[in-house]
C-alpha cells in the first residue's frame, strides 16, 4: 500500500505498527481488541510433502515446468526443480498436473448466508439501520454450512467474509480458514489476519432507507452519512489517544466508534462495496479527507474506466468476470473489467459473493483473460492466477503468510487435474497449511453435521 | 380455436433481406446429428436455411467463403430457460418485465407479449453464440407461471418465433408456498386448475366459474390441460419427481418436463421410463433447500447415462435476464463431472430444440435446418473461448454489443 503523506496517515501509521503485536492487548486504542474472540485455529497435521514435475503456477505471476513444490512443517519449503525428498515424505506425482496457490476469495457469505437457505439462516445484513459498524458478522457464522466443503473442492484454502451490503457501514469482516470440521467460528479465524470494515456505496443503501423514509435516500446523502460518521470516529480516536497519553478519561466504549476509530489507524481495513466510477473517486475523496486507506473496492463494475485513479491511491478492485444488468449500477459492465485493471498496472482481484462462484473461481479469472487477450492484451495464464491469491491476499493484509508459492509461506497449495484455466480441470488435492485437506474421489465423511444422517443414500459431491 | 391453432403454429420468421450464399470452409463442424462431427467439414447456407454439410462442398457462383481453418462450427445455443428480452435492468426498480408479483394474471402470462428484441442483453448474448431462447418472466403469487415464449436473439422486431410453447408451473416447496404452504393444498389446487381449464368456457358462462382459477387463466390453460401443449415444471426433490411421474402415468395426455431437478439423479430410470426430460444445472450441488438435500455435480451425468433426456439451462431462481450467455459454460462443467461432451452441447443445442418442438428446423447442422451457425475460437464449451462469428437464419450478426463499445472506448491500447 502508497502511504500517503497525510498528517491523520502519519499519525495512524505510528498507531498501526503498535497494533501489530499479535499477543492480545488491552491498550485503549486496540480498536480491534484482539484479546475478544480471538483465533483458535490449528493447522491439521501434515507429512512434508514432495510434487515433482507439475505446471506451477507461484501466485506471483510466474509459470514454471516441470516444476518441484515440497511443503514441510506447514510451509512452502521449496519451489524448483530437482527437489530431493525429505525422509517419510509424502511424494504426489505431478506428471500432467497444474499446482497453484489456494484461492483466496476476497468477498464470500458463507455461514452468515449458508445452506440451506431459509429465513432463519439469513444472518448476513443488519439492515437496521444505516451505520452498524458496531456488528461483527464472525458472529452471524454458522461454521456447519455445506457450502465450505463446497468451496475446498474449488480449491479455496482462504475466505474472507462480509456482512451485507444494506448499510453505509455494514460491520466487520473477518478472513477464515475453511475448516471443515470446525464447530466454532474461532477454529476457523485466519491466525493474525488483520479484521475488515465492510462499507457500501449506492443504491443499496439509499434504496433500503429511503424506501423507510429516513436517511440515506440519495447518493448526496450516502455521502453526509459516510462524513459525519468518520467526523465522529476522529474526535473518539482523538480521544482515545489522549487518554493513552494521560490527558482526560477515555470515552465510554461505543463499538460503532471503535471499529471506525480502528479504520483511522489502520488496525481494520477497509472494503467498500462500490459499483460506479464516479461513487470510487468520491470514496477516494472521503478517505483524503479523514485521513484513512481504502484496501480494496468490492463489485467494482466500473474500475475500468478508472484504472489509473486506483493504481496511484493503491487500492485493490475485487471483481466478477462478467455479472452485470441486474441493476443499473452494474449496467455498464464489461467482460474486461478485470483485465484492463491489471493491465493499468493496478490490484486486480476475482472475488465471488457467491456460494457457488466460489466453488470456481479459476474459471471466473480464466474468463476474464481469455476476454483480455482477445482485446489486444497479453496476459499470462499464470500472472491471471495473482487475481486469484496473491492480489486477494494484498487486500486483506495477509500476503506475507498465504497467496504465493515464496519458500516460508503457508504451505496453501491446489493440484489440479489439468490447465486450472479450463472448464474441465478439477481440484484433485487441496492442502491447508501443508495438510490434505481435500482429495477429489476420496471417501469424505459428512463434514458438517447438517448433513450427516440425512436420507441420501450416495453422498452427493 | 384461435388460440389452439397459435399453439401449434410454428411462427415462419420472414426470409432476413440480407441472407446470403455463404460457404464455411474446412471447420471441425459439430452436426449434433447422425453425421455427428465431420473434420475438415463445410457448411452451405443458402437463403436462410442450410444447404448443405460436409466435406469438399464447392462454393456456388457468388458465395461468400468463409475460412475455418479448422475451428469448431457448431448449431447456435438454445438457452433453455432465460428471461432474455424481459428485462432492460432487473433490479433498482427499474422497468422490468421478468418479475411479476400482481396476482390478476397468471396462467395467462403471456411471455411473447414482453419480449423486447431490442434490449442490451439480446446482442449481449447473441455475439457468445446463443442464437435462440426459451424465455419465460418468475416470481408470480400463483402455482402458475404463465406461457413462455420461444425467441430468436437476432434483435429484429418479429423474433418471436413461437408464443404459448409452454406453461410454468411450480409443483415444489415454491408451489406449495403459493397455496398455503403445503404441497397437501398444492396438488388439489392443481388438479382442480386442471378441470376449470378443461370445462372452460362451459362452466364460467353458466356462471359458476371456475374452482379455483378465472376465466382468463382458465383460457389460457386450456390448451395445456387438454394435452395440446407441455407443462415446465419446476419441482427439485426425488419425492416430488416420483410424484410427477406417477401423475402423468394417470394422465398420459398430459406433457411434463422437468425444470430443476436437484435430485432428479436419484430417480433417472423412472424418469427414463416415462421419457420426462429433465432441465438441469450442473452447478447445483448445494443443500440450499430441504428439497435439495442430495444435490450433487453429476446430475446431468447420471441422468443422461441412464437415458433421460436432459437440456442444460440455470436452475429456478437463478435464471435471469442477463446471463443466459453462460449455458455454454455450465455445459463445459457438466462435462468436467462425467458428461460426454456430443450429450452436453446437444444439451444446450439440439436437445432444447426438441423439448420446445422446433427440433425439426433448429438445433443441427442437417441440410433444410434454419442456418443459425456459430464459428468459435476454440472448444466451444471452454471459458476461454468466444465465436468469431454468428448467423442467425444465415444473417452474418456484427458481434457488437453495447458492452463491446464500452470495451472500446477504455480499451487501455487506445490511449497510449
Amino acid at each position: 500500500m502508497r502511504l500517503r503523506a497525510h498528517p491523520i496517515i502519519a499519525l495512524a501509521a505510528g498507531l498501526g505498527l503498535a497494533a501489530c503485536a499479535t499477543t492480545p492487548s488491552t491498550d485503549t486504542t486496540d480498536t480491534t481488541r484482539r484479546a475478544a474472540f480471538a483465533s483458535t485455529y490449528q493447522p491439521a497435521a501434515s507429512v512434508p510433502t514432495l510434487i515433482r514435475g507439475a505446471t506451477v503456477f507461484d501466485g506471483e505471476g510466474a509459470e514454471l515446468a516441470n516444476a518441484d513444490v515440497l511443503m514441510q512443517d506447514g510451509r512452502i519449503s521449496a519451489v524448483g526443480n530437482n527437489l530431493a525428498a525429505p525422509e517419510g515424505a509424502a511424494i504426489i506425482d505431478g506428471a500432467g498436473r497444474f499446482v497453484t496457490p489456494g484461492i483466496i476469495d476476497a468477498h464470500s457469505h458463507l455461514g452468515a448466508y449458508p445452506s440451506p437457505s431459509i429465513n432463519a439462516t439469513s444472518d448476513g445484513n443488519e439492515a437496521t439501520q444505516p451505520n452498524t459498524a458496531e456488528v461483527w458478522v464472525e458472529h452471524s457464522v454458522w461454521p456447519q454450512d455445506p457450502g465450505f466443503l463446497r468451496a475446498v473442492a474449488g480449491g479455496i484454502t482462504t475466505l474472507h467474509i462480509l456482512p451485507g451490503s444494506a448499510n453505509l457501514f455494514g460491520g466487520r469482516g473477518v478472513t477464515l480458514r475453511p475448516v471443515l470440521d470446525a464447530v466454532t467460528v474461532q477454529e476457523m479465524k485466519f491466525p493474525d489476519a488483520p479484521q475488515t470494515l465492510k462499507m457500501a456505496c449506492g443504491e443499496n443503501p439509499s434504496r433500503v432507507y429511503g424506501g423507510r423514509n429516513s436517511s440515506p435516500a440519495t447518493g448526496m446523502g450516502n455521502v453526509a452519512g459516510y462524513r459525519q460518521a468518520w467526523a465522529n470516529a476522529q474526535r473518539y480516536a482523538r480521544r482515545l489517544e489522549a487518554a493513552d497519553n494521560g490527558d482526560g478519561e477515555p470515552p465510554d466504549r461505543d463499538l460503532e466508534l471503535e471499529t471506525l476509530a480502528g479504520v483511522l489507524n489502520g488496525d481494520i481495513r477497509l472494503q467498500w462495496h462500490c459499483y460506479r466510477a464516479d461513487e470510487m473517486a468520491n470514496a477516494i475523496e472521503i478517505s483524503h479527507e479523514f485521513g484513512f486507506e481504502i484496501a480494496a473496492f468490492h463489485h467494482a463494475v466500473e474500475s475500468y474506466k478508472i484504472a489509473d485513479m486506483l493504481r496511484e491511491e493503491g487500492i485493490c478492485s475485487a471483481m466478477w468476470a462478467d455479472w452485470w444488468g441486474f441493476k443499473i449500477e452494474a449496467y455498464d459492465g464489461i467482460r474486461e473489467n478485470i483485465p484492463f485493471v491489471h493491465e493499468a498496472g493496478a490490484c486486480a482481484i476475482v472475488h465471488s459473493d457467491s456460494e457457488v462462484g466460489i466453488q470456481r473461481l479459476n474459471q471466473e479469472a480464466a474468463k476474464a483473460m481469455a476476454d483480455g487477450n482477445r482485446a489486444g492484451l497479453d496476459i499470462t495464464r499464470a500472472e491471471a492466477w495473482t487475481w486469484l491469491s496473491r492480489n486477494p491476499a494484498r487486500a486483506l493484509g495477509i500476503e506475507d503468510e498465504t497467496g504465493t508459492l515464496a519458500a516460508g509461506r503457508r504451505a496453501d497449495v491446489v493440484v489440479w487435474s489439468a490447465d486450472p484455466l479450463s472448464s474441465y480441470a478439477v481440484a484433485e488435492r487441496v492442502y491447508m497449511d501443508g495438510a490434505l485437506i481435500y482429495e477429489r474421489g476420496a471417501e469424505i465423511d459428512p463434514p458438517s453435521d447438517f448433513e450427516l444422517g440425512q436420507a441420501y443414500t450416495e453422498r452427493a459431491q | 380455436m384461435k388460440l389452439l391453432s397459435a399453439l401449434l403454429m410454428a411462427l415462419a420468421v420472414a426470409t432476413p433481406a440480407a441472407a446470403e450464399t455463404v460457404l464455411i470452409n474446412d471447420g471441425r463442424v459439430v452436426t449434433n446429428g447422425a453425421a455427428g462431427i465431420i473434420e475438415n467439414g463445410d457448411v452451405l447456407i443458402v437463403d436462410g436455411r442450410i444447404s448443405a454439410v460436409g466435406a469438399n462442398i464447392a462454393a456456388p457462383r457468388g458465395a461468400r467463403v468463409v475460412e475455418a481453418r479448422g475451428a469448431f462450427v457448431t448449431p447456435g445455443a438454445f438457452a433453455a430457460m432465460s428471461e432474455l428480452g424481459l428485462s432492460e435492468i432487473s433490479g433498482s426498480g427499474a422497468p422490468n418485465d421478468a418479475d411479476v408479483d400482481g396476482d390478476l394474471v397468471a396462467a395467462a402470462m403471456d411471455s411473447a407479449a414482453a419480449f423486447n428484441p431490442t434490449v442490451t442483453a439480446v446482442a449481449v448474448t447473441r455475439i457468445e453464440g446463443v442464437t435462440r431462447a426459451a424465455i419465460a418472466p418468475s416470481s408470480t403469487n400463483s402455482m402458475f407461471g404463465g406461457r413462455g415464449a420461444l425467441v430468436s436473439l437476432d434483435g429484429q422486431p418479429d423474433s418471436v418465433m413461437r408464443a404459448n410453447a409452454f406453461m410454468i408451473v411450480e409443483l415444489g416447496e415454491t408451489g406449495a408456498a403459493r397455496v398455503g404452504g403445503s404441497r397437501a393444498a398444492m396438488w388439489p389446487a392443481f388438479e382442480a386448475a386442471l378441470r376449470d381449464a378443461r370445462e372452460y368456457p362451459t362452466r364460467y358462462r353458466s356462471g359458476q366459474g371456475g374452482a379455483v382459477l378465472n376465466e382468463i387463466d382458465a383460457q389460457a390453460l386450456q390448451p395445456f390441460a387438454r394435452g395440446q401443449g407441455m407443462f415446465l415444471v419446476h419441482v427439485e426433490s426425488a419425492a416430488d419427481i416420483r410424484r410427477i411421474i406417477r401423475y402423468q402415468r394417470a394422465n398420459p395426455s398430459l406433457r411434463f418436463v422437468i425444470h430443476g431437478g436437484a435430485e432428479a439423479w436419484q430417480v433417472a430410470d423412472e424418469l427414463a421410463a416415462a421419457r420426462i426430460p429433465v432441465i438441469v444445472d450442473p452447478l447445483v450441488n448445494l443443500p440450499s433447500s430441504f428439497e435439495r438435500l442430495s444435490a450433487r455435480l453429476d446430475n446431468a451425468a447420471l441422468l443422461n447415462a441412464a437415458g433421460v433426456t436432459v437440456a442444460i439451462a440455470p436452475a429456478p431462481g437463478s435464471v435471469d435476464a442477463h446471463q443466459a450467455r453462460l449455458a455454454l459454460q455450465l455445459a463445459g462443467n457438466a462435462v468436467a463431472h462425467g458428461l460426454p461432451w456430443d450429450a452436453a452441447f446437444a444439451a444446450i443445442s439440439r436437445t432444447p430444440a426438441e423439448i420446445f418442438g422446433v427440433g425439426g428446423q433448429l438445433g443441427r447442422l442437417e441440410r433444410n435446418f434454419l442456418a443459425d451457425v456459430v464459428i468459435w475460437d476454440g472448444d466451444p464449451l471452454q471459458v476461454t473461448s468466444a465465436p468469431t462469428a454468428v448467423f442467425i437464419e444465415g444473417v452474418e450478426q456484427p458481434l457488437v454489443s453495447r458492452q463491446t463499445r464500452l470495451r472500446d472506448r477504455y480499451r487501455p491500447t487506445a490511449n497510449r
